[in-house]
């Protein structure tokens, strides 16, 4: 299966929780941590379980996600 | 390990943060249409006319050309804009208050001359930025804070269908209505965005793409029970899908 990460950036996130409501695997949550504008910002758990299917980020009124792929190094191209 | 990333905030958004509440669904069209600028690569070659309304700080968040008009007049600058710049892409974006009450000649007459160019109507049902007031979109019964009883027909009227109305004018080419309620609606916005600038590129003409989007904050709901209020109640009375399309 695809191995994903998504980074949140906490200054744009404001708490909608639009992005956790999308999450088939449930990696996102909300946290504790409120930014400088004083909204309480969402935590992504990395437990392993994203598979970078970009939902949260796609539904993100604020932009504030971004999703990466994350894969193996390889060597000699295999 | 190797991370490639997949998806980031399109390049035609500046990092000024929104000014919009949590969960707007301003923020989601916004971003939308820096996508469909930085796919089409059209960032260079863009002017858009921003409203009065809440979207009026539009030219801080977009990274592309931004000019402003007088309440409900966009279409208008549009038209003048487009007519001088043929070679560009243009388009008004306005909300419901600017477009279907104070600018409804406008956005009629731009319609029937059939002006090249495309209209974004963010449907929220409710004047946002003054703080919620009845717009003629109000669905009734809605509450709003100048029909605190909900709104009757007797006394304000019936919810104002745009598009429906617009349809059958000659110089209208398409017309759709969206949702921004969850990812799979939001990539069929999209799409329906990327329609009308492309009907636009290609010089078919007119077009007029509605969302209902969310206003929580003045619907007194969290943005999630926003997005279920458009599914249920909203949605049956602007019901999405195509409703022109000469194509």
């Amino acid at each position: 299966m695809r191995k994903g990460k998504i980074k949140i950036n906490e200054d744009r996130c404001k708490g909608c929780l639009l992005c956790i409501e999308q999450c088939k695997v449930k990696e996102i949550i909300q946290g504790e941590k409120v930014n400088k504008y004083g909204h309480l910002v969402v935590e992504f758990k990395n437990s392993g379980k994203c598979n970078a299917c970009t939902l949260c980020a796609i539904v993100c009124p604020d932009a504030a996600i971004e999703v990466y792929e994350v894969s193996e190094e390889k060597v000699n191209g295999k | 390990m190797i991370e490639k990333i997949i998806y980031k905030k399109p390049d035609s958004l500046t990092d000024v943060n929104f000014s919009y509440c949590p969960g707007c669904g301003h923020s989601t069209v916004h971003k939308i249409i820096a996508e469909v600028i930085d796919e089409l690569a059209l960032r260079e070659n863009t002017i858009a006319v921003a409203p009065v309304g809440c979207a009026v700080f539009a030219y801080n968040f977009w990274d592309f050309d931004v000019t402003e008009a007088p309440h409900g007049r966009t279409p208008a600058v549009a038209t003048a804009i487009k007519r001088v710049l043929p070679d560009r892409l243009v388009f008004s974006y306005q909300g419901d208050g600017d477009l279907a009450s104070i600018g409804m000649a406008e956005i009629v007459h731009t319609a029937n001359r059939g002006e090249n160019i495309t209209v974004i109507f963010i449907n929220n049902t409710n004047y946002g930025m003054t703080g919620g007031q009845l717009a003629p979109t109000t669905l009734l019964n809605q509450k709003t804070t100048t029909s605190p009883f909900g709104r009757d027909a007797k006394n304000y009227g019936y919810p104002f269908k745009m598009l429906e109305f617009l349809s059958p004018l000659e110089g209208v080419k398409y017309l759709e209505r969206v949702k921004v309620t969850d990812a799979a609606s939001v990539v069929k916005t999209k799409n329906a965005i990327k329609k009308g600038f492309s009907y636009q590129l290609q010089n078919i003409g007119f077009s007029m793409i509605e969302v209902l989007s969310s206003c929580p904050a003045n619907w007194r709901k969290e943005p999630l029970d926003s997005n279920k209020w458009i599914e249920e109640e909203i949605s049956k009375v602007y019901p999405v899908g195509k409703i022109k399309d000469i194509k």
